[in-house]
């Protein structure tokens, strides 16, 4: 296992004016690790965006924490468990949801939604990857359903640069009152407790593991899942909060006691003194064990000391321990004493913060290849029926419903739109709505990290305005391979900076997000995987009337000839080859108002975001929903007249929607839109049996819709069980 | 609907004048050992059986079924799925037995479009029991469609008085227009136990 370089041994030293001891190295090890001290992200971070609206300033937060209006707040915050996932896929996707919860739960909020996005190598050929899927799956369900929170959605994607390998993100929202949040701040007397599930040898040294490549399968690193008990820590700590106990609260989680107590302490201002006998562990453990463990299930509170024994009755009443294991001191260290025995002293300033790095970055050669690449020729025939049908049967592309029925996602009541759909809506206490949408596309940010990373945030905004609301802030979830590698971290800087720009002209601030480096897998690094997380707000659910035969279907947004990364290049050519799709900031913002707009007029019976597959899969996907087929002329869509019907089927240009509206309101549509400066055109009309498109006067598909609809729904299933 | 409602820790007594009681979903001691097994041996248990042999309205929803069931309120046993998986799904059910307070609103046969959220929510009872059930009108609702393996597809069941019900299904997601298909409305369910209920109290 890794411990601090020699480099930062020698910071260390020289911070302190001595060399530090086993203790304080394990400790400061664990804090300095990239998972926990984003040390090679840190300074490139601030490009970000950060002010909005809706934000409650307060960086003492695990959670972003949006003002929704009434006197209520939402919380948000996006994590992953790659690392333990790849290796135990059950108990490192369930922990996984175990620790955002924890998140959410420190700022004094109820968490009331999770989603997740799951990434496997090719499930088609690879069964190490189809038993990773089910063993994640089954995780996040196990955990989820049984806490009582419900999950809303999320994604799934399969790419062969995930062969042996998992990405598991997940994403929670939170719900309270503005009064009600914690308000993190500590006098010198006031009492350190530890809230919850006991101590063991379970996950020592997970953030080092986490921050190193995949090369040994260390299970021992990887938590062990006890959803039940995190049940009862989110009641007992929430009946803690009603009760005005909690000074400050933070989650347990990569770094264990070392992290939560050094951060804690530096965010407050304050020492702390703490005594790892007082800890209640379930084994007998080494000090730097109890220090280091991330044993799952725990909160570090601070309280007043006259509150101790209010706080343990709580705890009691709910089953869960609740040890008073320090003091917050006048100094500004971290001091660790075994019952009076000193282990480790060292100011928390300097265990809280390690060096931050400026590490080289040079554009990655493969770039060039692939700008070479040869395009793949039209379709003999011009037929596309049968890349049409199989597209709808890509993993990509198929249904989820497999995967998401196994979990609860209606519990609490406040699920309005379910998971299968854009993106996922949910109720609030004050008549207003929240919806998450979290994306990320692989294949673009490959193709072109910069574009493709603005992509992916747009892609989260396209989905939020399908569901009637807009956009108030993102979660950005950076994975990539290791920044020591300079082709892999220019790859970091460019995504950045294209979700930092798409931010800015959006005006959508940036209220948190994570960085996870070193996502290796044994055939080499993970194409660089962004994910990004919008929330959105809404003051009305969608009404979704009836769709009928003769409904007309509008396209809403240009399309250009941007194959790069698409999947019907990887799917059906299996290449890789063309521009990638770039986000243009004015048709973006235009056509976003557009779909708003129309929302607002009450004139959208519904609307889907056209992304992976193009045109082609978006207008059979909403077939597919709505049971009916269309007739379909592709080349009105705007932009599409002169590209050919491959480019017009399959590009997945950005800031495009299909619609479908009553006949008689088609007209009223198109100026909304073009009044917003939306490019809008009716493409055709609900009718039928069978999905027809036609290109300048000729079929160039034709799939029965009993045929599309059954290999949409079960291809998944029928290949996870492969 | 003018009523008070009180939650009851499962460490406390029932308080008196209690009208009916609802046994609420969610995994009660992480659906260790079984579902509802622990919290069967609650110590608020002993006064919902009491109330039981009075005759007061009980419902038992999804977790809250499975604890009747363990309790022995309720006859049969809640296994896991023939998927063997958690399965959350909406899915439709037929009212067999409108003679119960829970289902009086209902036309007998009528459907109902609700979910099932549940791991182990497929009903068995052995022969000589699914004959009791059967000559006692005591089967309240059934699945349209085989969902998971149930014996006759049941999904819900009443004691031989028929006060007390279980059901898997959650008729609690489907009784508001906002969080449900169009089509969905279990809330008779409520409305019927408030009118016997009430009806009770005048």
């Amino acid at each position: 296992m890794t411990g601090l370089t020699q480099t930062e041994m020698e910071a260390l030293s020289g911070r302190i004016g001595r060399r530090p001891n086993p203790v304080e190295t394990s400790i400061v090890a664990a804090e300095w690790s990239e998972h926990c001290s984003y040390k090679s992200s840190k300074k490139h971070l601030a490009m970000l965006p950060r002010t909005g609206a809706h934000l409650v300033d307060d960086s003492s937060y695990d959670s972003a924490v949006l003002d929704v209006g009434g006197g209520y707040v939402i919380t948000v915050h996006i994590e992953s468990h790659n690392h333990p996932s790849a290796v135990e896929p059950f108990g490192g996707a369930a922990t996984g949801v175990g620790g955002v919860i924890r998140d959410i739960l420190s700022t004094g909020t109820r968490p009331i939604a999770l989603l997740d996005g799951l990434r496997f190598g090719d499930i088609r050929s690879d069964s190490h990857a189809r038993w990773l899927l089910r063993g994640a799956v089954s995780g996040i369900a196990h955990y989820g359903n049984c806490i009582g929170v419900p999950t809303v959605g999320g994604e799934l994607g399969f790419d062969p640069c995930y062969a042996d390998y998992a990405l598991v993100d997940v994403a929670a929202i939170g719900f309270g009152l503005k009064t009600r949040l914690i308000q993190n701040h500590a006098e010198p007397g006031d009492a350190v407790v530890l809230i919850g599930g006991s101590t063991g040898r379970d996950g020592i040294g997970g953030s080092q593991f986490a921050s190193d490549s995949l090369e040994s399968d260390d299970r021992s690193a990887v938590q062990i899942p006890d959803p039940f008990t995190e049940k009862l820590v989110i009641e007992a700590i929430l009946e803690a909060r009603d009760a005005g106990l909690l000074h400050a609260l933070k989650d347990l989680g990569g770094g264990g006691l070392s992290c939560a107590t050094s951060e804690m302490s530096d965010s407050l201002g304050v020492g702390m003194s703490i005594d790892v006998g007082q800890v209640h562990t379930r084994e007998e453990l080494a000090s730097h064990e109890v220090m280091t463990s991330e044993s799952q299930e725990r909160m570090l509170g601070i309280i007043a000391p006259g509150s101790v024994a209010d706080m343990q009755e709580i705890c009691a009443k709910y089953g869960i321990a609740c040890s008073r294991i320090g003091t917050v001191t006048e100094s500004s260290d971290l001091h660790v004493h075994d019952s009076g025995a000193d282990l480790a002293r060292m100011p928390v300033g300097i265990v809280a913060n390690a060096p931050l790095l400026d590490l080289p970055r040079t554009r990655p050669a493969y770039l060039e290849e692939l700008a070479r690449a040869r395009v793949p020729d039209a379709l003999p025939g011009g037929d596309y029926s049968a890349s049409l049908l199989s597209l709808l049967g890509s993993p990509n592309i198929a249904s989820t419903e497999h995967v998401y029925s196994r979990y609860d996602h209606e519990v609490g009541i406040r699920t309005v739109v379910r998971p299968g759909r854009d993106a996922a809506l949910l109720r609030l206490d004050n008549a207003k709505y929240v919806s998450l949408a979290i994306d990320g596309n692989p294949a673009h940010c490959y193709v072109d990290p910069r574009a493709g990373a603005a992509g992916c945030f747009e892609e989260a905004c396209r989905n939020t305005v399908c569901v009637g609301a807009r956009p108030i802030g993102m979660v950005d979830h950076m994975q990539f391979a290791s920044p020591q590698d300079p082709e892999i971290f220019w790859t970091f800087i460019e995504s950045l900076e294209g979700i930092s720009e798409y931010a800015r002209a959006m005006e959508i601030p940036c209220v948190g997000g994570k960085v996870s480096f070193y996502n290796e897998t044994p055939s080499g690094p993970i194409k660089p995987t962004p994910v990004i997380g919008v929330i959105g707000l809404a003051d009305s659910a969608p009404k979704n009337p009836a769709v009928a035969d003769g409904d007309v279907i509008v396209a809403i947004g240009t399309s250009r000839n941007e194959m790069g990364g698409s999947e019907y290049y990887s799917h059906v050519h299996k290449t890789v080859a063309g521009s990638c799709p770039q986000v243009d900031t004015g048709s973006s913002r235009a056509c976003l108002d557009a779909v708003l707009a129309l929302h607002d007029g009450g004139l959208a019976k519904r609307v889907h975001d056209c992304s992976k597959g193009g045109l082609g899969v978006a207008l059979a996907k909403m077939c597919i929903w709505e049971g009916r087929g269309c007739d379909v002329a592709l080349d009105g869509a705007p932009g599409c007249a002169d590209m050919g019907a491959d480019v017009a089927l399959y590009s997945e240009s950005h800031s495009r929607f299909v619609a479908v509206l009553g006949a008689p309101d088609a007209q009223q549509a198109l100026d909304i839109a073009a009044k917003s400066g939306a490019a809008c055109a009716v493409i055709g009309r609900f009718g039928g049996s069978s999905i027809g498109i036609n290109y300048r006067g000729r079929s160039v598909a034709s799939v029965g819709l009993q045929d599309a609809s059954d290999t949409w729904h079960t291809s998944l299933e029928r290949t996870a069980h492969g | 609907m003018g009523f008070e409602v009180e939650y009851v820790w499962h460490e406390h007594r029932l308080p008196s004048g209690v009208d009916l009681v609802v046994l609420p979903g969610g995994f009660s001691y992480g659906d260790r050992l079984r579902a509802g097994a622990i919290a069967a041996h609650s110590p608020v248990i002993r006064d919902i059986r009491e109330l039981g042999a009075s005759r007061t309205p009980i419902i038992g929803i999804c977790n809250g079924f499975q604890i009747l069931v363990e309790a022995g309120l309720l006859p049969g046993a809640l296994l896991l799925n023939d998927s063997l998986s958690f399965m959350c799904k909406w899915t439709h059910i037929s009212v067999e037995n409108n003679a119960t307070p829970f289902t009086r609103l209902f036309e007998r046969g009528e459907q109902i479009h609700i979910p099932v959220a549940n791991g182990q929510g497929r009903y068995y009872a052995d022969e000589a029991t699914m004959r009791e059930l059967t000559d006692g009108n005591q089967i309240v609702f059934r699945y349209a469609d085989d969902i998971n393996g149930s014996t006759m597809q049941i999904a819900g069941v009443c004691n031989s008085e028929r006060n007390i019900v279980g059901m898997m299904p959650h008729p609690e997601r489907a009784s508001e227009p906002e969080v449900g298909p169009a089509d969905s409305d279990a809330s008779p369910i409520f409305r019927s136990l408030l009118q016997e209920s009430g009806a009770a109290r005048q």
